[in-house]
C-alpha cells in the first residue's frame, strides 16, 4: 500500500478534529492551548502534503510561518494564563467569563 | 415723463425708513427731529412726483401710461417681472396716500413731539407709506401681494408702537392675525391663478378672465379668494374686529391706517382686480353682499360707543363696506349684462374709488381731529368732553367739515361719492340700497352724537383751562403744526366731491354720475338731515333723553355696546374651544402619542430586545468558539451549495 495525498489529508483532518473538540469541550486552559497547536499542526500536516503532491513550495513556507507564529502565540498565551492564575486562582475557563454582558 | 419717476415715488418712502434705521437712529439719535425732516421731505417729494404722474395720465390716452417692466426672476420657462402699472386708478390712488400721508407725517411733528420712540416713529411711517405706495403700483400679483404683506407687517409695528402696553400688543397681534386670516385666502386664490395660465400678471389675467378663457368654478373662487384677502385687510365683516382695536396705536397712525394706507388696499385690491369679479356673477355678488351689509352691521355698533376713536373706527368699517357695495353692485349690473361691458368696468372703479378719494380726506381729517382733542384733553372718553368749541375753535370747524362730508350733506364731497354708490345700488340691487340707505341715517346720527357730545354743552372732564405748564394736558387749541394739516384736510373734504375724479378713472362713464337729476339724492340728504336732527334732538338739545332711551331700549343697546359679541365668538369659540380644545389638543394628542410614541416605542424597543438578546453573550470563550465553528460550517455548506 502507498502512501497518497488522501491518506495525509485524513490524517490532518482528524487531529483536527481532535484538536477542536479539545479547545470547545476541556476545561482547562493549558489543555485548550495545547489543543489548538494540534489543530495548528494538523494544518501543517496538511499544507506539507500539498506541497509535497502538488510540487509546489508556497504549501512548505506557509507551514514554517505558521510554526513562527504558533511558538510566539504559545509564548503569550502561557503568559496570559499565569497572569490569570495569579489574580483569579484558577485556570479553569468556565470560571474566567468576564466578557459576560 | 421719465419710467424711473413712478418707481422713484415708492422708493422714496423706503430709502426715508433705510437712512432713519441705519443712521440717524444709531448715530444721531440725538436729533431725532431729523427724521421727522426727512420722512416729510420722501413723501413730500412722492407726492409732486404723484401730481407729475396725475398729470401724465391725463393726458395719455385711455389714462394709461405703458411702462418698462424688469425681468426679476426665472426659473425654467417662468420668468418673472416686475414693473408698475400707472393708470387713472393708481394714479388717483398715489395721489390718496402721499397726500394723506404727508399730512399725517406733518401733524405727527406736534403729536409725537417729545415721545422717546419719534425715530422708530417716522422709519415705520415710511415704510408703511412705502408698502402701500409699491402695493399701488405693482402689476403683478406677486410684487402685490409682497407690499400687501409689508403693508400688514408696518401696521402690526405701528398698532403695537406702544408696545409696553399690554393692550396695545395685544391690538397689534390681533390685526395681525385676524388679516393673516385673509391673506391665507388671497395667497391660494395667487397661486390656483397661477396654476391655471402660468401668469401672475394682473393685466394678462384680465385679459384671460374677459375672453372667457380664464372662467367658471375656478375664476369664481380665485375671485373670492382675492376678496377674502380684501376683506381682511378693509376689516369687512367677518374679519373686522380687528380695527376697532387698532386704536391702541398713535392717533396719526390710525388716521393712516384708516383713510390711506391699510384699509385702503382691500377696496384697491378689488377694484384692481375688477374685470375678474366682474367676469364672475357669483364672485361679485359676495362682495356686493358683504360690503352692504358690513356698511350696516359696523354703523349699529358706531351707535353705542363712548371712545371718540371707536366710534370713528365703526364709521371706517362702514365706509369700507360702502366701496365694497358700490364696485359690488356695479359689478351685478356688469355680470347681469345690464351695464356694458366696456363702461361698467370703469364705472366700478370709478364708484368704489371715487369714495375712497373722498372719504380719505374726511376720515384722516376726522382721526386727527380725535388726536387733537386727546391732545388737549387727554382722553378719548366721549363722557369726560363737552363745550369744547369754545378751547378749540380750530378743531371744532374742521371737524364738523369731516362730519357734514361724513354724512354726505350737500356741497361737501361726501355727498357726491356716496350719491354715485347710491344710485347705483338702487339700479342694479334694490335690497342692497335699502341697507345703504339705512347705513346713511345712523351714519349721521353716530357722529353727529360725536360732535355734540365733544364740542356742545359743557365741559365735563377734570383738565382744567390753562393748565399752566407744557406737560399734560390743557385745555386748549393744537400747536399750528396739528392745526395746518387738518385745515388742508378740512378745505380737500370740501372741495373734494367737485374734482373729476369719477370721470378721470371711469373714462367711458360720464353720463352716469349726475347728482340731483334723479330723487335719490334728495332721499339720501332728507334720511342723512334726520339724523342729524335726531343727534341734535338727544344729545344737542337734549329734548329727549339719551339714558331714558338707552333703558327702553336696553337688549339692543347691550348687543351693540358688546359689538354683537363678536370678540367673545372668536376668543371663545373658535381659540379656545375650536383651536386649543379642539384642534390643537388633536395635534397635542397626536404628537405625545403617534410622534412621541414612535421615537419612545423604537427606544423601548431596542431596549427590550437587547436584554432578551443580550443573555446569548455568556462571557464563556468555549461557546463562542462553537459559535465560530458552526458559522464556518453554514458558511462552507452555503458556499458549497450554491457556487
Amino acid at each position: 500500500m502507498t502512501v497518497g495525498l488522501e491518506h495525509f489529508l485524513v490524517l490532518s483532518a482528524v487531529l483536527f478534529s481532535i484538536g477542536l473538540y479539545g479547545a470547545l469541550a476541556k476545561r482547562n486552559v493549558v489543555v485548550i492551548l495545547i489543543c489548538i497547536e494540534i489543530m495548528l499542526n494538523a494544518v501543517n500536516i496538511a499544507l506539507v502534503a500539498f506541497s509535497r503532491y502538488g510540487h509546489i513550495l508556497t504549501g512548505q513556507v506557509f507551514a514554517i510561518f505558521i510554526m513562527v507564529v504558533a511558538a510566539a502565540e504559545v509564548a503569550i498565551g502561557l503568559a496570559i494564563i499565569i497572569a490569570i492564575y495569579r489574580s483569579r486562582e484558577t485556570v479553569d475557563v468556565e470560571k474566567t467569563d468576564l466578557m459576560k454582558w | 415723463m421719465p419710467s424711473s419717476v413712478p418707481l422713484a415715488i415708492f422708493l422714496l418712502p423706503f430709502l426715508s425708513f433705510v437712512i432713519i434705521s441705519f443712521v440717524i437712529r444709531p448715530f444721531l439719535n440725538h436729533k431725532a427731529q431729523l427724521s421727522g425732516y426727512i420722512t416729510i421731505a420722501a413723501i413730500g417729494t412722492s407726492f409732486a412726483l404723484s401730481l407729475w404722474v396725475l398729470a401724465e395720465a391725463m393726458r395719455a390716452p385711455g389714462h394709461v401710461l405703458s411702462m418698462p417692466a424688469y425681468d426679476w426672476l426665472a426659473i425654467g420657462d417662468t420668468v418673472i417681472r416686475f414693473g408698475v402699472t400707472v393708470d387713472s386708478l393708481a394714479a388717483v390712488m398715489l395721489i390718496v396716500v402721499t397726500g394723506i400721508s404727508f399730512l399725517v407725517q406733518v401733524y405727527s411733528q406736534g403729536y409725537m413731539h417729545g415721545d422717546p420712540g419719534y425715530s422708530r416713529y417716522f422709519a415705520f411711517m415710511s415704510l408703511f407709506t412705502g408698502s402701500m405706495l409699491g402695493l399701488v403700483l405693482a402689476s403683478n400679483l406677486l410684487f402685490l401681494f409682497v407690499f400687501w404683506e409689508g403693508v400688514g407687517l408696518c401696521s402690526y409695528l405701528l398698532i403695537g408702537f406702544w408696545f409696553h402696553r399690554p393692550a396695545a400688543a395685544r391690538a397689534a397681534t390681533k390685526a395681525f392675525l385676524v388679516t393673516r386670516i385673509g391673506d391665507f385666502g388671497f395667497l391660494v386664490a395667487i397661486l390656483l391663478l397661477y396654476s391655471k395660465t402660468g401668469t401672475f400678471d394682473i393685466g394678462q389675467l384680465h385679459e384671460l378672465a374677459l375672453a372667457g378663457v380664464l372662467g367658471g368654478t375656478t375664476l369664481t373662487w380665485a375671485a373670492i379668494g382675492i376678496f377674502s384677502g380684501a376683506i381682511g385687510k378693509s376689516a369687512q365683516f367677518p374679519l373686522h374686529t380687528w380695527l376697532p382695536d387698532a386704536m391702541e396705536g398713535p392717533t396719526p397712525v390710525s388716521a393712516l391706517i384708516h383713510a390711506a394706507t391699510m384699509v385702503a388696499a382691500g377696496v384697491y385690491l378689488v377694484a384692481r382686480m375688477f374685470p375678474m369679479f366682474a367676469s364672475s356673477e357669483q364672485a361679485i355678488t359676495t362682495v356686493a353682499v358683504i360690503g352692504g351689509f358690513t356698511a350696516i352691521f359696523a354703523a349699529t355698533m358706531g351707535l353705542v360707543m363712548n371712545d371718540i376713536k371707536r366710534v370713528v373706527a365703526y364709521s371706517t368699517i362702514s365706509q369700507l363696506g360702502y366701496m365694497m357695495l358700490g364696485l359690488g353692485v356695479v359689478g351685478i349690473g356688469v355680470a347681469k349684462g345690464a351695464v356694458p361691458l366696456e363702461v361698467g368696468l370703469g364705472l366700478g372703479v370709478a364708484v368704489g374709488i371715487f369714495h375712497l378719494f373722498t372719504h380719505a380726506f374726511f376720515k384722516a381729517l376726522l382721526f386727527l381731529g380725535a388726536g387733537s382733542v386727546n391732545h388737549a384733553t387727554g382722553t378719548f372718553d366721549l363722557r369726560e368732553m363737552g363745550g369744547l368749541r369754545k378751547a378749540m375753535p380750530w378743531t371744532f370747524a374742521t371737524f364738523l367739515i369731516a362730519s357734514i362730508s361724513l354724512v354726505g350733506i350737500w356741497p361737501l364731497s361726501g355727498f357726491y361719492s356716496k350719491e354715485g354708490i347710491l344710485t347705483q345700488a338702487w339700479d342694479h340691487q334694490r335690497a342692497l340700497f335699502v341697507l345703504a340707505l339705512l347705513t346713511v341715517f345712523l351714519t349721521a346720527f353716530y357722529i353727529f352724537r360725536v360732535v355734540f357730545l365733544t364740542f356742545g354743552g359743557e365741559y365735563r372732564g377734570k383738565v382744567h383751562a390753562h393748565n399752566g405748564g407744557a406737560h399734560g394736558p390743557s385745555l386748549r387749541e393744537s400747536p399750528l403744526v396739528m392745526v395746518a394739516p387738518m385745515v388742508v384736510l378740512a378745505i380737500m373734504a370740501g372741495v373734494a366731491g367737485w374734482l373729476p375724479i369719477g370721470k378721470f378713472l371711469g373714462a367711458e362713464a360720464e353720463g352716469y354720475f349726475h347728482p340731483f337729476s334723479s330723487a335719490i339724492a334728495w332721499i339720501s340728504l332728507l334720511v342723512g338731515g334726520f339724523g342729524i336732527f335726531l343727534a341734535y334732538a338727544l344729545y344737542g338739545a337734549k329734548w329727549i333723553s339719551a339714558e331714558l332711551l338707552r333703558q327702553r331700549f336696553a337688549p339692543v343697546h347691550t348687543l351693540f355696546s358688546r359689538k354683537y359679541w363678536f370678540d367673545e365668538l372668536y376668543e371663545r369659540v373658535f381659540v379656545f374651544k375650536v383651536l386649543l380644545d379642539g384642534v390643537f389638543a388633536l395635534f397635542q394628542w397626536f404628537d405625545t402619542h403617534v410622534v412621541d410614541g414612535l421615537v419612545n416605542g423604537i427606544a423601548g424597543g431596542t431596549v427590550a430586545s437587547g436584554s432578551a438578546i443580550r443573555r446569548l453573550q455568556t462571557g464563556q470563550l468555549q461557546a463562542y468558539g462553537i459559535a465560530i465553528f458552526f458559522g464556518i460550517l453554514v458558511i462552507a455548506l452555503c458556499l458549497a451549495v450554491f457556487s
